[in-house]
């Protein structure tokens, strides 16, 4: 396989696709959006426990391609505790780098996984699918569509 | 009938695009059911109009207007040559499949469906041919109603049918190959079934015009749209043929110029059909394309090329088969070339993004029939659409990347 697929595909993305973390409905959740991709019918559900500006707790339900689902699953493990400031700051950071391929080890961790995305214009949106809903699950809008750019 | 066996290979060699490397690779086109590839005739032909012959149709008396209308009314002869028509004024130009679905929804759809009338459907439908009819049965007040299809194999339900076709139902359009299953629907036998109790017909031949004979007088159908995209002809041109009594009793789609007899301030009348649905410039250099590319096909032999199509499907059903956790839809026997699957625990987006690295060309998503996905239970498949300019190896390159696939996801 080529260098570019293995880097779209790291081990770590390939191991949240399988086995994705906080992929479940969280009852206490205040905050609840889904987000669509009408072009492939990939789909996701944020939940947001939302206190005091800080996501006390985040999930995930819903179906997509190994990219996406892996986005939402370490997406909800590194915004678990962090600020609704902070998330959105994540957001500009993640969106940012799997566009261009600029990437902060320090600001962005294990998310650096995803920078191997910008290589495939047609999938940068699977990757952004979770964030613009956890986004509009911050702005306390309930769905999005990742169908406008 | 054509009786000559046409040489594969050498058709091949009229498609300058296919020879040409992806991400490092010979590009293997599959993708055909979206769109087909354009032989150098065709091209050859848009350059030849653009250069010499451009002018607008139905205007002017000089020249060049002259050879560019003549040229437009011959691709409308060929087309109702190449689908039987009884006559050239049955063949309507529109932008394609979806435009001609449209036209006919406004149009026989805004004088004959009224609150309380059904329009039938089937479950396999594209998207283009659900949508207008729900705008239209918001208008009006009609329901619609669909003919299931059966869950594995997914042909229709045909047990039903004669109870589903009650008299309420006042249309009834259906697909005459599935773009997702690869279904070929008995359509000859649907119009038979409708037209004993008055229903009008409309088939939608996006995949089934240039994949194999398309005979609107043996199918018997009231209205059939296909898109010229996909038969080897120009983009954002497409052909509606409706039956002339029809045409004739139904009121213009949209209004403009060239679709009128005369025009006064507060009143106009129409032109016959085909121009009164015509309205505006047309895509004339397309359609002129269009023609080429429909002698180009009828040359080759549409039965020849459906032949071809189901021997390259069945190639690949049989192969698909041997890999482990592989959901393959649609018929078993009869497939048309369009053939839907899925690898177990590998989403069709990361299929097709792995294939593509290798020089595969697939489509994978809803292929605009969300309905059926729903159906099928499933969001998306990964699908392989042939057309005659492929070949048995193309197809050994997809199963072999396949199984690299499955490796490369350890599933
Ligand atoms: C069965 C079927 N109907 C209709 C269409 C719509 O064709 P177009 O987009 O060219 O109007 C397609 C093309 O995707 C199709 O496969």
């Amino acid at each position: 396989m080529t260098d570019e697929l293995s880097e779209l595909y790291q081990q770590v993305i390939l191991d949240h696709s399988r086995k994705p973390r906080h992929f479940h409905v969280l009852p206490e959740a205040n905050r609840k959006a889904e987000g669509n991709n009408p072009l492939c019918g990939d789909r996701y559900t944020v939940f947001l426990q939302l206190e005091e500006g800080v996501i006390r707790d985040i999930s995930f339900q819903g179906s997509g391609c190994a990219i996406s689902k892996a986005s939402a699953s370490m997406m909800a493990d590194e915004l678990k505790g962090k600020t609704v400031a902070a998330a959105r700051d994540y957001f500009s950071q993640y969106q940012n780098m799997v566009t261009t391929g600029k990437m902060d080890e320090e600001a962005m961790g294990k998310l650096c996984a995803f920078a191997g995305v910008h290589h495939f214009p047609m999938r940068v949106k699977c990757a952004i699918l979770p964030w613009h809903a956890m986004l509009a699950g911050l702005d306390g809008q309930t769905s999005v569509s990742t169908d406008t750019h | 009938m054509t009786h000559h066996l046409p040489d594969w290979s050498a058709l091949r060699e009229d498609f300058p695009i296919l020879r040409q490397k992806v991400h490092g690779h010979p590009l293997v086109y599959l993708d055909n059911a979206a769109t087909s590839q354009k032989p150098r005739v065709v091209l050859e032909a848009l350059d030849r109009f653009y250069r010499h012959d451009n002018s607008n149709v139905h205007r002017g008396i000089h020249e060049l207007s002259r050879r560019a209308t003549v040229a437009f009314e011959a691709a409308r002869e060929r087309a109702a040559v190449f689908l039987h028509a009884r006559e050239p004024a049955e063949i309507i130009f529109t932008r394609g499949t979806t435009e001609g679905i449209n036209l006919v929804a406004h149009a026989w759809g805004g004088k004959n469906i009224r609150s309380g009338d059904t329009i039938l459907l089937t479950e396999m439908e594209h998207h283009s041919n659900i949508v207008p009819w729900q705008l239209l049965a918001e208008r009006t007040g009609a329901k619609l109603a669909y003919v299931p299809i059966t869950g594995n194999d997914g042909l229709l339900e045909l047990g039903g049918l004669d109870n589903l076709l009650d008299n309420t139902v006042k249309l009834f359009a259906f697909t005459h190959v599935s773009n997702t299953l690869g279904t070929v629907n008995p359509v000859a036998d649907l119009c038979a079934r409708a037209r004993r109790r008055g229903i009008v017909t409309l088939v939608d031949a996006a995949q089934s015009a240039g994949h194999r004979p398309v005979d609107v007088q043996e199918i018997g159908c009231d209205f059939l749209a296909f898109s010229g995209h996909k038969v080897c002809g120009p983009t954002g041109i497409g052909v509606l043929y409706g039956r002339r009594e029809l045409l004739e009793g139904m009121p213009p789609f949209q209004g403009g110029g060239d679709m009128i007899s005369s025009v006064d301030y507060f009143h106009s009348t129409w032109k016959e059909p085909p121009h009164k649905f015509e309205a505006g410039t047309p895509d004339f250099a397309a359609a002129i394309g269009l023609g080429v590319a429909l002698d180009y096909l009828a040359a080759i032999g549409c039965d020849h090329i459906a032949r071809h199509d189901a021997e390259l499907a069945a190639r690949a059903m049989d192969q698909l088969s041997s890999l482990p956790g592989l959901r393959l839809f649609g018929p078993r026997t009869g497939h048309a070339g369009v053939v839907s699957f899925l690898l177990q625990d590998i989403h069709a987006h990361d299929v097709v993004t792995v294939a593509d690295q290798r020089g595969v060309a697939l489509r994978g998503g809803h292929h605009c029939n969300q309905p059926l996905m729903k159906k099928l239970g499933v969001e998306s498949t990964a699908r392989a659409s042939f057309y005659f300019y492929n070949t048995a190896a193309e197809v050994d390159v997809l199963c072999e990347t396949l199984r690299e696939i499955q490796k490369f996801f350890g599933a």
